[in-house]
């Protein structure tokens, strides 16, 4: 128990170094904020107006705090691009995310864990080595490939599946799952491919175990042996494994996002990102991140819970 | 060594093969190219002939020569990228297993903030705030990368560093420097070329994915992952020309991807 | 059928160097209804591979080549998964050498007992358990009635390996294949086991396989003794005839290693060279790890620092060579005061002071040859290079009974263990030391093996007058080499002195037990131990 606050501590410092960092690195533009963003030709009163505006007139801790408070309250300042307020940007784009992201891991996490676990079983058979050979191609391809080939056979040949992922807030579920099926399909290739060649490691690793050959040696069937033996050894490892993996999932979000053009929180760090638009990448860059360190320390505490070396008796 | 290479698998020659082309190309880009790297010299998205290969780009220049020099600049990018990054790495990682202490836990530290981050939004926000010029990109993607190879080395160093061997060496009263370059260095090599490999296959991937972002290397430079941007309208016309510099990103990850397997499986097999 | 089981001309062959190669030749033996027979050897031997071909069962990359085996009228060899799996545990059980590996961390340990009589089919959960209960009783291990609700990292080594034989029994079995159940445990945990093993065979008549290296311990368990070495029959026989009149010369060298060496003349006192007083040192800084120790070696004398794990004779080692800096007490050296952190102390008081360990695998770079290996010292304390280096590591080759052409740029990793050793020796010698720890030095080689080691040292002191410090749980080697003993127990010095006083009553009640705990060849040993044990609590 006291190793799960510890750390869940440690994880909220990092987030709160993180947000540190993030608002730093703002204040290390070589120049002058304003004058990099609104450019040469700007008079000096416009400057000063844009300034204001930003509080950048304020001394930087306070202007850090004011910055924090704000965001935790969910006021993140508005666009540079269109004035809009950022959390209205933001709001319901990192819900489009959320449900790429969701959709996607729900189908990709089940498929590398029952693929891993036959490719363990049955390793250096032809079945395990197709597997690899096909695992090895999509994780060196990089996703934007996977995604133009989709859409070309899918979107393009064969008319299938749209290539713009078009979403309205307003649309029934089944239609929703529709227009995303390309990018989950993506996101799913990759994430698949690198979840289950760690999975297939993992397994093996534990099937080397010496109590297995122990159970073997006391004459119990195999598969009892992978139901009783390996697999409650394994959900630990396998834990590690998909969360060290969602990072290709974040990561494949704000690409997928941008080829298929699809109004997410990637596509907008992205776009602001190309257009300086700071308080919108800072803002955005922070909420990637809380969720992936939090996506982290849910992980860590499951993979924790499941271990069975740190199973007391209390007896 | 050429005994190894003649028991190798099919896999390893096709990855072996895969690699010296691209280098080749890499290096003598300027002779192999028929036109300038910027020249525009025809029809926007003509398809193949004689006269240019693979047909043109979106604004008319022989994409074949736009293949040849993005190979270069992307691959030679990602050399530098991924050798500043493994020094970097690799050094500090080695410290902190020899020294443990204060310095160790320092860097540890740094290094578990930095990969809190997702790397792909991380480099995203520092190149808003500073631009994508070249040393930029290599600057940052060289330290988001270095923390993975500090943590790999680390790992590697400290599993050499509990060998008594090494604590015969401390006793004798060897210092930092010995310790790292005739204990520590030759018994970590074979895990750490295997990694440099895969670290290669992912800044090439991150710097082609932020080039297809539109945020690594800058027009009128080539760079696979730009071209894939640049010509990805002409799909919607049936036209699959972004599949090219895309796939040729794809196969040379492939093919280093093969060699590493074949050098993992090697020195695996071989360990006592 | 009188025999329970019968093998005859077992080949097995294992896969290495991209080949079927065997390892096992033509070994034939039988077993009786409640007959132990012993089956000893050095590594490499053969015994665990033919201890689990008993019941049909080869590790991974070893296979079955050829030959019968007979199970109780059944064959196992050529027999189906099937039949194997339904003898296995049921009809024959196997109690592994680490306990600790070989159960399920996620199982309560009653459950991983009840697992096999209950998929036989030989009782009900309920049945087995309550059995359990008994035969931890009947092993004397503590709180039996409970012990078997906890996980296995709760329990000890020594009640681990218990548990694990209780667990063979579980199914009722016809033989037990033990492989080598005590070598991983201290000598007086070691005597727990082995009478868990007598009441298990003598008392509930079951067949056994005894695989060991010791023959001491072997000679307490088994009616009979296979001698085995590469895979091959050296000699059968009887163990008390085995013992009184050994055939082969291999059998003889084996039964001499515990042979006392002639007493050194004890000469007058010799000056100190290393005085340690009341050093204590601690790892967390909240408990120590050592306290109140007081220890002298003197010039030319070796001083064997004994006790078993926990005892903190590995650390006082860390200690005196300054890796773990003590918190109190001082250490002088040669009549100067050492500081306690390594990195304080100077060249030359590194130099004098020199380290052996336990596990020549790890005590020597593998990506270096023998010549760099002995070179380095020459060159960082007395910057000896070029030729004048290559002959004096030639010299060292010497010294150490290692032909110099054969070996100077050998990589290390091509030598076997003892060469290993003695190259480690020679690192030592290079530095031209006053004073060198052994730690454990020859407790990971075969029993031959550590005695040439053993009479290398002992030639090397006679010609350099060095002293040794040298750490060991094994009394059998203390009392061939020692001039001093000190015996440790948990961080403090239980008892020290010379040789004679300290084997001879009356001793330190842990020196009694300790002394105690050492098998003796005599058969009889582990019984009259036990019977006065019993005799003790009436």
């Amino acid at each position: 128990m006291t190793l799960i606050f510890k750390r869940s501590g440690a994880s909220l410092i990092t987030i709160f170094i993180i947000s540190l960092i993030i608002f730093i690195g703002v204040e290390l533009l070589p120049g002058d904020v304003a004058e990099t963003v609104l450019g040469q030709g700007a008079t000096p009163e416009t400057v000063e107006q844009f300034r204001k505006a930003l509080k950048l007139d304020l001394p930087p801790h306070i202007r850090y705090f004011t910055w924090l408070n704000d965001f935790v309250h969910g006021e993140f300042g508005n666009s540079l691009a269109n004035g809009r307020p950022v959390s209205e940007l933001i709001g319901w784009r990192f819900g489009n995310t959320l449900f790429l992201a969701l959709s996607t891991a729900l189908v990709a996490i089940p498929l590398a864990i029952i693929l891993g676990m036959l490719a363990a079983f049955y390793r250096n058979t032809f079945f395990d080595k197709l597997i690899s050979t096909t695992t090895l191609s999509f994780i060196s391809f990089p996703e934007f490939f996977i995604a133009y080939i989709l859409i070309s056979l899918l979107s393009v040949k064969f008319n299938i599946f749209p290539s713009l992922a078009i979403t309205q807030p307003n649309m029934g579920l089944g239609s929703k799952i529709y227009s995303i099926i390309l990018p989950s399909l993506t996101l799913t290739c990759v994430v698949t491919a690198h979840m289950m060649r760690q999975t297939r490691a993992a397994i093996i690793n534990v099937l080397a175990s010496a109590y297995i050959e122990m159970a073997e040696i006391k004459g119990i069937r195999r598969a009892r042996i992978i139901m009783l033996h390996a697999f409650p050894n394994s959900l630990s490892p396998v834990i590690n494994v998909v969360a060290v993996n969602l990072a290709y999932l974040i990561v494949g979000v704000v690409i997928v996002e941008v080829v298929f053009v699809y109004p997410g929180l990637g596509q907008l760090l992205v776009d602001s990102v190309a257009k300086r638009d700071l308080p919108v990448v800072q803002a955005s860059g922070l909420v990637f991140s809380i969720v992936y360190i939090s996506l982290n320390l849910f992980a860590d505490i499951l993979a924790m819970i499941s271990n069975p070396k740190l199973r007391q008796s209390h007896i | 060594m050429f005994k190894l290479l003649r028991q190798s698998p099919l896999s390893a020659r096709i990855g072996m093969g895969i690699v010296i082309v691209n280098a080749l190309v890499a290096v003598f880009a300027p002779l192999i190219a028929p036109y300038g790297e910027t020249s525009v010299v025809g029809d926007v998205w003509e398809s193949f002939s004689t006269q240019f290969y693979l047909g043109t780009d979106h604004l008319g220049r022989d994409l074949f020569t736009r293949m040849v020099y993005g190979g270069r600049n992307t691959i030679v990018l990602a050399f530098i990228t991924t050798a500043i990054s493994f020094l970097l790495g690799s050094f500090l990682g080695f410290i902190s297993a020899v020294k443990k202490g204060w310095t160790d836990q320092l860097l540890s530290r740094a290094v578990d903030i930095i990969m809190a981050f997702p790397t792909l939004i991380f480099a995203l926000m520092i190149l808003s705030v500073l631009g994508s010029s070249i040393p930029t990109l290599i600057f940052t993607i060289a330290i988001l990368d270095s923390t993975r190879v500090y943590r790999l080395s680390r790992a590697v160093a400290m599993d050499i560093e509990v060998m008594e061997f090494v604590e015969a060496a401390r006793l004798r009263g060897e210092g930092l420097w010995w310790l790292i370059r005739h204990e520590i260095l030759p018994n970590a090599l074979p895990p750490l070329i295997a990694e440099f490999g895969l670290r290669f296959c992912f800044v090439f991937l991150f710097i082609a994915s932020l080039s297809f972002l539109g945020l690594g290397l800058q027009p009128p430079l080539a760079d696979w992952g730009g071209m894939v941007r640049e010509n990805s309208g002409a799909i919607t016309f049936g036209i699959f020309i972004p599949l090219i510099p895309a796939g040729a990103i794809a196969v040379l990850t492939v093919g280093v991807n093969m060699i590493v397997d074949w050098f993992l499986h090697l020195s695996s097999g071989l360990h006592e | 059928m009188n025999n329970l089981l019968e093998i005859k001309n077992l080949y097995i062959e294992a896969h290495y160097d991209e080949k079927w190669q065997p390892i096992v030749h033509n070994i034939s033996l039988d077993l009786k209804r409640g007959e132990v027979l012993g089956l000893i050897g050095e590594s490499g031997a053969g015994k665990s591979t033919i201890g689990l071909a008993a019941m049909g069962y080869a590790r991974q990359g070893c296979r079955l080549a050829s030959g019968s085996i007979n199970l109780d009228g059944k064959q196992l060899f050529g027999a189906s998964k099937q039949d194997l799996r339904r003898i296995r545990g049921s009809k024959i059980s196997y109690v592994a050498q680490s306990a600790a590996a070989s159960f399920n961390p996620a199982h309560r340990v009653i459950k991983q007992y009840a697992e096999a009589p209950v998929h036989h089919g030989v009782m009900s959960q309920n049945e087995a358990e309550k059995e359990a209960v008994e035969i931890y009783r009947r092993l004397f291990l503590p709180d039996p009635e409970k012990i078997g609700f906890r996980y296995p990292h709760e329990l000890s080594g020594g009640q681990l390996q218990r548990a694990m034989v209780a667990m063979a029994m579980s199914c009722h079995p016809d033989i037990i294949v033990f492989d080598e159940p005590t070598t991983a445990l201290d000598v007086t945990t070691q005597i727990e086991v082995l009478a868990a093993v007598k009441e298990i065979t003598e008392k509930m008549n079951k067949a056994a396989l005894y695989i060991t290296h010791d023959l001491a311990v072997v000679a307490q368990v088994a009616h009979r003794i296979m001698v085995l070495r590469n895979g091959r029959l050296v000699e059968v026989n009887e163990t008390r005839e085995l013992i009184k009149n050994p055939k082969e010369k291999y059998t003889r060298e084996l039964l001499n290693v515990r042979s006392l060496r002639e007493d050194k003349t004890i000469m007058d006192k010799m000056d100190v060279i290393l005085e340690i007083k009341d050093v204590a040192a601690t790892y967390t800084g909240y408990v120590n790890v050592l306290e109140d120790i007081d220890l002298t070696v003197r010039k030319g004398r070796t001083v064997a620092l004994v006790g078993e794990s926990g005892s903190g004779k590995s650390t006082l080692a860390k200690v005196i060579t300054g890796l773990l800096p003590a918190v109190k007490g001082s250490i002088r050296f040669l009549g100067k005061e050492l500081s306690p952190q390594l990195k304080d102390r100077q060249k030359q008081d590194l130099r004098k002071m020199q380290m052996i360990y336990q596990m020549p695998d790890t005590a020597l770079n593998p990506k270096q040859t023998v010549r760099k290996v002995i070179g380095r010292p020459l060159e960082f304390y007395f910057g000896i290079r070029g030729q004048k280096a290559e002959d004096r590591i030639r010299e060292l080759l010497v010294d150490i009974e290692l032909d110099p052409d054969h070996y100077i740029g050998r990589l290390t990793t091509e030598l076997s263990g003892g060469e290993k050793q003695r190259i480690c020796i020679a690192r030592a010698l290079a530095a031209e030391p006053e004073l060198i720890i052994c730690d454990e030095v020859t407790s990971a080689l075969d029993q031959l093996v550590a005695e040439g080691i053993l009479d290398l040292l002992q030639e090397l002191q006679n010609k350099t007058n060095m002293s040794y410090l040298f750490i060991t749980h094994d009394l059998a080697t203390v009392k061939a080499i020692a001039d001093n003993i000190v015996i440790m127990l948990q961080g403090k010095i239980v008892e020290q002195g010379e040789k004679k006083d300290i084997l001879a009553p009356p001793h330190h009640e842990y020196t009694d037990k300790l002394l105690a705990s050492v098998p003796e060849m005599d058969p009889d040993w582990l019984d009259n131990l036990l019977e006065k044990r019993a005799s003790i609590f009436i």
